[in-house]
């Protein structure tokens, strides 16, 4: 899942630097993510995950390093599985 | 008791209103001169309200937020460079006594604001970057326990007044742009070179100069928070609601000079409806519809206070950003509206019924923060978050 998020990131983060050298507790804020980044980001792993963020993960805390997406995504699909 | 302590018996709203009339007496110089509205500021100092927003123990009254809007909103309706000027200054506390807790130096200054009545600028805006909060060119460069900083600051509004000025910056030369911090320099401890004057159409008193910033200042004095936070959680939500309250109170007055005018020909000619009169009823509704807005987004910034996830989340920047949009866009609305009741008495200047510096004042509001910027960062966020339905929220 990870790497799925890298892929996505490289793809939609527009970020000055690659993907692949984030560490995955990484501030992506901090390394140039913007709030249209993100959004765009968020769209992605919708259309790629067949999900929907909920209102109480849209906030920049879902969305400040690759592990805190993947924590958002297992928290989405859990439930969705239920 | 002291002199102090005399004046801070009294409530809030009173001592308000007594520098509300300073501040309306010199109005029209100030806008008309384009220079500093320091009779207002004087008398606000006077009265203590400089940093009732820090707590007690620190010298403060602890005073909310809604309690500081009220005071935009009694100062918009006398003198906007007045309540510009302090709105402004109060965005500056809110980010310090909120976000620099712990840190001794910042403490120390909350209680010198308090004591000494201290006016805090800020140089946000950058040549290159223009009105993007969220972005930097300068980088602060920390040499041992020394932080030096140069920046092209297209804007720093009453850059010549203010006692400190707050500085945002990368975190470092390599960091990147959105990696920002921010830095009190106080005014021993900086020079401004000027490189534009501020001959505006309104808001005119100001003094929103352009100067280049150099400060050096032990590197303590940048706030411990990223600015990222600092901005998301406070910034940007306190700028709405206190301009928003301001704007308020520059379409309030001119309503009151629309109603005073009606009512006049009303007196003229008894039993006969004056010919502004329904205008004037849409006016009412329309400044409603303003204090509506900025009181329901005061309602739900005290309610997320203190609560990170809250401040944090897509749907409080909407409504934030609502706010701005809805206010901004309406007050010319309101006021022009005002001006075809009063006709040619609103057009002019030095009359009682005078609207061109309310008009002038209030077109700042759709510029500072472009509504077009603003309404393309809550389209952004629609994308995914969804539109909240309920009535009460």
């Amino acid at each position: 899942m990870k790497q799925t998020i890298r892929e996505l990131l490289a793809k939609h983060g527009n970020l000055p630097v690659a993907a692949d050298a984030l560490k995955d507790d990484a501030d992506l804020y901090d390394a140039g993510l913007s709030s249209f980044a993100s959004v765009q980001v968020m769209l992605a792993l919708e259309e790629e995950f067949d999900i929907e963020f909920p209102e109480h993960l849209l906030n920049r805390k879902s969305f400040s390093s690759i592990q805190a997406i993947e924590a958002a995504l297992n928290e989405i699909l859990k439930h969705q599985a239920a | 008791m002291t002199a102090a302590a005399k004046i801070t018996a009294l409530s809030q709203t009173d001592r308000a209103r007594r520098a509300s009339k300073i501040a309306a007496e010199f109005a029209d110089r100030v806008d008309a001169e384009a220079r500093f509205p320091s009779e207002g500021m004087d008398a606000l100092k006077a009265e203590r309200l400089m940093g009732i927003m820090i707590s007690p123990d620190m010298g403060g009254e602890g005073a909310s937020l809604t309690e500081v809007a009220d005071i935009c909103a009694i100062l918009g309706q006398a003198c906007a460079a007045t309540a510009m000027t302090y709105a402004m200054h109060q965005i500056q506390i809110a980010s310090l006594s909120g976000y620099a807790v712990g840190s001794q130096w910042h403490e120390a200054f909350l209680k010198r604001i308090c004591a000494e009545q201290l006016l805090i600028g800020s140089a946000t805006s950058e040549a290159g970057i223009g009105g993007n909060l969220r972005n930097s060119l300068c980088a602060i460069e920390v040499d041992g326990d020394t932080a030096r900083l140069t920046k092209d600051a297209t804007v720093i509004s009453y850059g010549e007044a203010s006692d400190a000025i707050m500085v945002t910056s990368r975190r470092h030369a390599d960091a990147a742009h959105s990696d920002q911090v921010a830095t009190i320099f106080l005014k021993d401890q900086y020079t401004l070179e000027r490189t534009s004057v501020w001959d505006t159409l309104g808001m005119r008193g100001t003094c929103s100069d352009g100067f280049i910033f150099k400060g050096e200042a032990p590197s303590e004095q940048i706030l411990p928070r990223p600015f990222a936070e600092i901005a998301a959680q406070s910034m940007l939500a306190v700028s709405h609601l206190l301009w928003g309250s301001l704007w308020y109170g520059i379409a309030a007055d001119a309503v009151a000079r629309a109603q005073a005018f009606v009512k006049a020909a009303a007196r003229k000619s008894p039993g006969q409806v004056p010919p502004g009169a329904l205008r004037l009823a849409e006016a009412s509704s329309l400044l409603q519809l303003v204090k509506s807005n900025v009181v329901a987004g005061l309602k739900q910034f005290d309610a997320c206070k203190g609560d990170e996830d809250a401040l944090n989340a897509m749907s409080f920047s909407v409504a934030m950003n609502n706010v701005k949009i809805g206010t901004s866009q309406t007050i010319l609305t309101i006021i022009n509206h005002c001006m075809l009741i009063c006709g040619i008495a609103g057009y002019k200047n030095g009359t009682p019924f005078s609207l061109g510096r309310h008009l002038r004042d209030a077109h700042s509001a759709q510029l500072m923060i472009s509504n077009d910027r603003i309404l393309g960062n809550t389209s952004t966020m629609l994308l995914v978050n969804k539109q909240d339905t309920s009535l009460l929220g």
